[in-house]
């Protein structure tokens, strides 16, 4: 489970895989952008499966 | 913004501005518990009670600071792309904070610490490594109430006014109202605040584009403007990845090191609390993610700063709000600034009071007492951030903040590795900090107050934080120490518990 607060390190820090002008724009955002933006609920819903497993496991 | 005052705004500013203030002095009547009368929980903690609600709204109003809402934008506005590496640096934090601040909060819990330093010697027992994690603390945070003092005098100066007194006026009403309540007194003011800067900003991303042409438009045409400079741009050099990625890091790693962030944390009244607050306190970073955007805006609404980019966020609202409205938004910012300056001078005061007053001065300094010497110390950092901002160029904060994020940021194998191992001595990590926050300084100095370094390796170089670089050899460091003095030197750690 705690591996998945890993994964926003890799869809961040690996910096080459979305500064790119070859992969689409939304709503006028270019991807650089819209993807980095998107990273913040992702991260949060990641960080609340985390939370909701050690709930059920009891952590205190 | 030529020296003419702009009275509408003025007049919604000052409204604003009064109400934080009787929200300020109202504060020290707010939920406090009889029974525990003075004692620097009370005043420094908040009693330690702070549930849910007003840790998110007290943390996002205190990390996310009034600098931060002039500083991202003008540095988007100059460089571009690379001015966005606080946006995945505000997201990073999030799980660095779930793994390891409950940890913090219950070790903080369990023996009465308030702050990380207490929770060092807590941990190690030794005078010489608190002192160093208190110190290093106390230090980097000076500049940042500067900063703060900064941001609010941008929005003071596109007011209309001239010279420092309405800054100071500010200044003093924060001190006393912060001596008088404590933590409450921006716990308080962060529920108006973070409001203020939510409606602000989602009224600027969407009425800003909707009168500029839309997104694409904005993107479009602060790509020409840095074509037409031939500096920045809206993606990254190749050799500015490591430079950003670093950067997002190192930044992440440091940020719950500073004595306000800490002190949301342990004035939490429970560790789920900031496990969930992990979780929410994200939505302030999408906020975040907009206001940079305001950085290319300011180049699609013509907007000219001849220079002084820290104006492009005054100047843009200025330019495209109605008056009343540019009074509420740079409302918005000057109590920005003022939640951080009081959560930051709480820190260093409850820090000078616990780690070096009571370690070094008065060993028996009673609870009442303590809270007597930190609501004084309070006074006497705010003092000293203003009279900073009032002799010093501006330029000597800024320095020093970046210098303090390098600083602070030595001081995480301390705090964090006894969390979750007990290998490690006080005398390694001493050692470790020491070596980190020399190497740091130098290599900063090194270049030019900049923060980040290049190393050249054969035919190729790389460029990386500071910061981080120091941490690897602080690490480093407190690791062959370790090894090389065994467990002969230094009490044993008391063990993390599970």
């Amino acid at each position: 489970m705690w591996l998945l607060l890993l994964l926003p390190f890799i869809g961040l820090l690996w910096v080459p895989f979305y500064n790119t002008d070859g992969l689409p724009a939304l709503f006028g955002f270019p991807f650089f952008y819209w993807y980095q933006l998107l990273w913040v609920p992702i991260t949060a819903f990641l960080i609340w499966l985390v939370y909701r497993d050690g709930v059920r496991k009891g952590v205190k | 913004m030529n020296g003419q005052i702009n009275w509408t705004a003025l007049w919604v500013f000052v409204f604003f501005f009064a109400l934080v203030t009787v929200m300020g002095f109202w504060a020290s009547r707010w939920n406090r518990s009889a029974k525990q009368g003075a004692h620097l929980d009370e005043w420094g903690l908040g009693g330690r009670s702070f549930g849910t609600w007003i840790t998110w709204f007290l943390v996002g109003g205190d990390f996310y600071t009034a600098y931060t809402v002039i500083a991202v934008p003008a540095l988007v506005y100059a460089v571009g792309a690379y001015g966005f590496f606080a946006l995945p640096y505000t997201i990073l934090v999030y799980p660095i904070v779930f793994v390891i601040m409950p940890r913090l909060w219950h070790a903080a819990q369990r023996a009465g610490h308030v702050t990380a330093a207490d929770v060092v010697y807590g941990r190690y027992k030794s005078r010489p490594l608190e002192l160093a994690v208190a110190a290093t603390a106390v230090v980097a945070t000076m500049p940042y109430i500067a900063l703060q003092l900064v941001g609010m005098g941008v929005v003071i100066n596109a007011l209309g006014f001239t010279g420092e007194l309405p800054l100071a006026a500010a200044f003093v009403i924060l001190a006393l109202y912060t001596y008088s309540a404590g933590l409450r007194a921006p716990a308080l003011i962060a529920f108006v605040k973070d409001l203020m800067i939510y409606i602000v900003v989602l009224v600027a991303v969407i009425l800003v584009p909707m009168k500029l042409g839309g997104y694409a438009h904005v993107f479009d045409v602060a790509s020409h403007a840095y074509a037409a400079k031939k500096a920045g741009g809206l993606l990254l050099k190749p050799a500015q990845y490591l430079p950003y990625a670093s950067l997002a890091l190192g930044s992440a790693m440091a940020a719950f090191m500073y004595p306000h962030t800490l002190t949301g944390i342990f004035a939490a009244k429970s560790a789920d609390t900031i496990r969930k607050n992990a979780v929410f306190l994200p939505a302030y970073t999408v906020l975040l993610g907009l206001i940079a955007l305001l950085g290319y805006m300011a180049y699609a609404a013509g907007v000219d700063v001849h220079g002084n980019n820290n104006a492009v966020v005054p100047a843009l609202f200025a330019a495209l709000f109605p008056d009343w409205f540019v009074g509420f938004a740079f409302a918005a910012i000057a109590i920005g600034a003022l939640v951080p300056a009081a959560v930051m001078s709480i820190g260093a005061a409850n820090l000078f009071t616990r780690n070096f007053w009571k370690a070094y001065v008065q060993p028996g300094v009673s609870p009442s007492g303590e809270a007597k010497v930190a609501k004084i110390v309070s006074l006497v950092v705010k003092v000293g951030a203003l009279a900073i901002i009032l002799v010093l160029p501006t330029k000597f904060a800024l320095d020093l903040q970046l210098l303090g994020g390098v600083w602070i940021l030595q001081t995480f194998p301390a705090v964090v590795f006894g969390l979750f191992f007990a290998w490690f001595r006080a005398p390694a990590l001493l050692l470790g900090w020491a070596v980190g926050l020399a190497t740091g300084t130098s290599l900063v100095f090194m270049d030019g107050v900049k923060p980040v370094h290049t190393f050249v390796l054969g035919t190729d170089s790389y460029t990386l934080y500071t910061g981080i670089f120091a941490l690897v050899v602080n690490v480093v460091v407190a690791l062959v120490a370790q090894l090389l003095l065994g467990s002969r030197f230094g009490a044993k750690p008391l063990a993390p518990a599970a």
